[in-house]
């Protein structure tokens, strides 16, 4: 991107930057530095990242025998849906939009902050807090009903700490409304002169559908876990039939958020996607203009298909066929991204680097995840997988094969930007190989099982299931160590890794115009855009 | 570690219909993998930083290949969509004929009520041939019916019927699972389906003449309930006739003008709620049964009225 800015002041990293801006425990804890925020979200999320697949890898060894041996089934219960409640609602929700979305937003539009700094500063505290419910819910002994609540369970039949894991949930929401209010008023109030829509980098398009995904969406959930709260303490009658409620209206009411969310959760990884793919094809992107709109197609979309969880709920043939219909529709637009991005390599100048690697294996994940979604939106095939290992797969595929490898990819390609130091390289690309085939190891299996019949949620399972279990939890060993490896690395890397300069990968976009890492107010000067995005071609090919 | 299945029986008779979409699935799919990991290899290997190629007029946009590459995924996923939903309809649409099967879902077993009488927990014999259709309902929990080897499933929910209905073609024995989630046995809330010739099943169904017929349960249920005295169909009853009336199938007119066909669902409706739907001339004075009624004498009056 063309900027006009003042010449670099190239001091390393002695340099004022907003790491060195202020110190102390306070200067931390009470910013409102959207960097510094990111850096808070950063920390937490990477300790549930890992707190939630302890819990994942206590199940896959659990699943080494048909068997109940390691633990009892209520714990094995309590374990998956404490796996779920924290990838879903304490990892990916808000991952890429907390760290990334944080840092980035600003700087790439050329902003010293984000509209509201302090109300980005509460989400932080909100998220927070309702992490500490979550962990209370652990140390109260768990919560057993899955991540997904299904009434009349969840309110009447369960005996396990429901209510303090519904209000855990609940609060997290608020936490992912205030980040996306703020991105909203940002991105439409706060562009540097010159940088009009279509100028925007498509990470800037992600966060924006994102974010109206998470203000339309997330109130629905929050209302729905308050009536769940209410039937479950007062016997209100709203979903238990003996009561006079309605289990299946909680489905319905509970995928009219989540569906959308698994959105929430892959959009912001499509967003970093096309970043990382322009610069390590030193090419503008191809088809910028339905990359952009094919976000905000599904975002919109996305809120017609949550009926596709329901095919065999009792929901009627008509819906269902409706509901299928829409979901078909939804997936063109992911295509439609998958087959740019491959075109944007066509005639580049490919960097293979670690993000580039990472990258990639995000378009193979993600691509699979996708495919495989047809078959649970196909109406009659879905019903003999729904519900089985299939479906464990498929979501997998996506919500962790595709959102962490761009997690990961991003966080290799600014972590020079948030640090100012490089990672080891090698070290990098070994990281991204062995997640990316830890990663089918694991979930390859589960599609085969999952198509042979077996359901998901099962601690104890037939015989001749056991060969493929054995499979996926020794693929999960491998899956495993890829992600410990750049968390060693990646810390090391604080203190001993090369320092980055301003932009280490020759890449274009404002936040590689100003220092590594950034001074407190982002720029200088605020900076003024003359051409799109990706405009590599008039950029002088770096040494 | 015996073996290592990597495909379910096919013993129904839509079996092989869900496959064949399956296997044109897995086909797609592995081509369009197949496709874009080759493209994106090809790409990365030619195009290598340093690698001395042609690289003038790099596209940027292009109209007529963004629209190729919309429509051509989108005609395929209409037509995958539209012979999904055909057979759909059939997994959904029980035929008229079939012998029916009252199931009970409850913490953590499954209760088969065959009419004849015949009751079993975590089996379910039936013949092979012959369409069967499962009328099924939970006493706490939103359970889920499923037989992978048949590729049919249906939550099984409470306080509501729903129908399942398959044709076996293979005699053998077969995994019955309970699919959703409910609570802390689900994973052995499961079973065997049994599916005999023709004449090991009428063996097996008429086997035990001890057993009660489900209709003769239901007419005991409902002399004594009361039922009888309002609606034993003589002129000035209080309410509609039922002893010795079909009212099964039939299209009832409601005060409030709306109508309905008298159905499992109706007529639980009918006794747990009866101010819901008021027949037509008749006044709203039926008591409701909600509470007194368990789900099982509810099956019962309810094979009693079909078979009036
Ligand atoms: C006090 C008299 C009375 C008793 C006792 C009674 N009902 Fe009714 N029932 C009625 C009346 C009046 C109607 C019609 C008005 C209405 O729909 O509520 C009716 C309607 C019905 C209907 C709908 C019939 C139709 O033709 O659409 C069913 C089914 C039914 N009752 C079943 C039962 C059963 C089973 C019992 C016993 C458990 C029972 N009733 C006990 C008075 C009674
Ligand atoms: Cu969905
Ligand atoms: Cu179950």
């Amino acid at each position: 991107m063309a900027v006009t800015s003042p010449p670099l002041d190239l001091k390393g990293h002695d340099q004022e930057n907003y790491l060195n801006w202020a110190y102390g425990v306070k200067s931390w804890l009470l910013t409102t530095d959207h960097k510094r925020i990111a850096i808070l979200y950063l920390i937490s999320v990477t300790f549930f990242f890992f707190l939630g697949s302890l819990a994942a890898f206590v199940l896959r060894i659990d699943l080494m025998t048909p068997q109940a041996d390691l633990m009892t089934s209520d714990n094995y219960n309590r374990s998956f849906t404490i796996h779920g409640v924290i990838m879903v609602f304490l990892f990916l929700i808000p991952a890429i939009p907390g760290v990334f979305g944080n840092f980035l937003l600003p700087i790439m539009i050329g902003a010293k902050d984000l509209a509201f700094p302090k109300i980005n500063l509460g989400s932080w505290y909100v998220y927070i807090i309702s992490g500490m419910f979550i962990i209370a819910v652990v140390l109260w002994g768990g919560v057993d009903t899955g991540w997904t609540f299904y009434t009349p369970y969840s309110t009447t039949y369960a005996n396990s700490a429901v209510v303090l894991t519904v209000v855990g949930v609940f609060l997290v929401g608020f936490s992912s409304i205030m980040t996306a209010l703020n991105f909203i008023v940002t991105i439409h109030k706060m562009r540097a002169p010159g940088l009009t829509w279509f100028r925007l980098p498509l990470f800037i398009w992600a966060m924006y559908a994102t974010s109206i995904i998470i203000m339309l969406g997330t109130p629905v959930l929050s209302a729905t876990l308050i009536l769940v709260g209410l039937e479950r303490i007062l016997g209100m009658g709203i979903f238990n039939p003996a009561l006079g409620g309605d289990p299946v209206l909680f489905q319905h009411l509970f995928w009219f958020y989540s569906h959308p969310a698994v959105y929430i959760m892959v959009l912001p990884a499509m967003g970093v996607a096309s970043e990382l793919i322009t610069c390590f094809s030193r090419k503008r992107v191809f088809g910028y203009k339905f990359i952009a709109m094919s976000s905000m197609a599904i975002a919109l979309i996305g809120f017609l298909v949550w009926g596709h969880h329901m095919f065999v709920s009792g929901q009627s043939v008509y819906a269902g066929i409706v509901f299928s219909l829409l979901t078909f529709a939804v997936a063109i637009p992911s295509a439609i991204k998958v087959f740019n991005w491959t075109a944007t390599l066509y005639k580049g100048t490919i960097h293979l680097q670690t993000p580039m690697f990472y990258v990639l294996g995000f378009i193979g994940l993600f691509t699979i995840g996708g495919l495989t979604g047809l078959f649970l939106g196909a109406l009659a095939t879905d019903v003999h997988v729904h519900d089985t290992y299939f479906v464990v797969a498929h979501f997998h595929y996506v919500m962790v094969g595709a959102t962490v490898m761009a997690y990961l990819g991003a966080l290799h390609f600014w972590w020079p930007k948030m640090t100012g130091r490089m990672y080891p390289e090698a070290l990098g690309i070994l990281s991204a190989v062995i997640i990316f085939i830890g990663f089918n190891l694991t979930f390859m299996p589960q599609f085969i099982m999952g198509y042979v019949g077996m359901p998901r949620r099962y601690h104890v399972y037939p015989d001749e299931f056991q060969a493929l279990h054995v499979a996926s939890t020794l693929g999960s060993t491998v899956l495993g160590i890829g992600y410990i490896l750049p968390l060693c690395y990646l810390i090391w890397s604080l203190r001993f890794g090369k320092e980055a300069g301003p932009n280490p990968w020759g890449a274009v976009g404002l936040e590689w115009t100003t220092s590594s890492p950034p001074i407190h107010t982002n720029f200088e000067v605020t900076p003024v855009v003359t051409t799109e995005a990706y405009d590599y071609e008039n950029l002088e090919e770096e040494v | 570690m015996q073996d290592f299945p990597i495909f379910p029986d096919q013993a129904s008779t839509v079996a092989w219909q869900v496959d064949a979409i399956y296997f044109t699935l897995v086909a797609l799919s592995v081509f369009f993998s197949i496709a874009i990991a080759a493209a994106i290899t090809f790409f990365a290997i030619r195009y290598r930083k340093g690698n001395n190629v042609d690289r003038s007029n790099p596209m940027e946009e292009n109209t007529v290949l963004e629209l190729s590459w919309s429509i051509i995924p989108f005609i395929l996923a209409m037509g995958v969509f539209g012979w999904s939903a055909v057979v759909f309809i059939t997994i959904r649409t029980p035929p008229v004929d079939a012998v029916e099967v009252y199931v009970i879902g409850k913490q953590w077993m499954w209760h088969a009520q065959h009419p004849s009488g015949k009751s079993e927990i975590n089996e379910l014999h039936v013949p092979v041939d012959t369409p069967v259709k499962l009328i099924m309902t939970s006493q706490d929990v939103i359970h889920d019916f499923f037989i992978p080897a048949f590729r049919v499933k249906q939550d099984v929910v409470p306080g509501r019927y729903s129908m399942l209905w398959f044709e076996a073609t293979k005699p053998g024995e077969y995994h019955l699972f309970c699919a959703e989630y409910c609570g802390t046995e689900h994973s052995v809330m499961v079973g065997t389906v049994t599916v005999l010739e023709q004449a090991e099943y009428e063996n097996w169904i008429g086997g035990d003449a001890a057993d009660e017929p489900l209709a003769v349960a239901g007419e005991r249920l409902f002399t004594e309930n009361g039922c009888i005295s309002c609606h034993n169909g003589e002129p000035g009853a209080i309410g509609p006739p039922i002893a010795n009336e079909t009212i099964f199938g039939e299209t009832r007119e409601f005060e409030d003008g709306t109508s309905l066909t008298v159905d499992e669902a109706y007529i639980r409706d009918s006794i747990l709620n009866p101010q819901a739907h008021i027949v037509a001339g008749y006044a709203p004075v039926m008591p409701s049964f909600d509470g007194q009624l368990s789900e099982q004498s509810l099956l019962q009056l309810i094979e009693y009225i079909k078979t009036q």
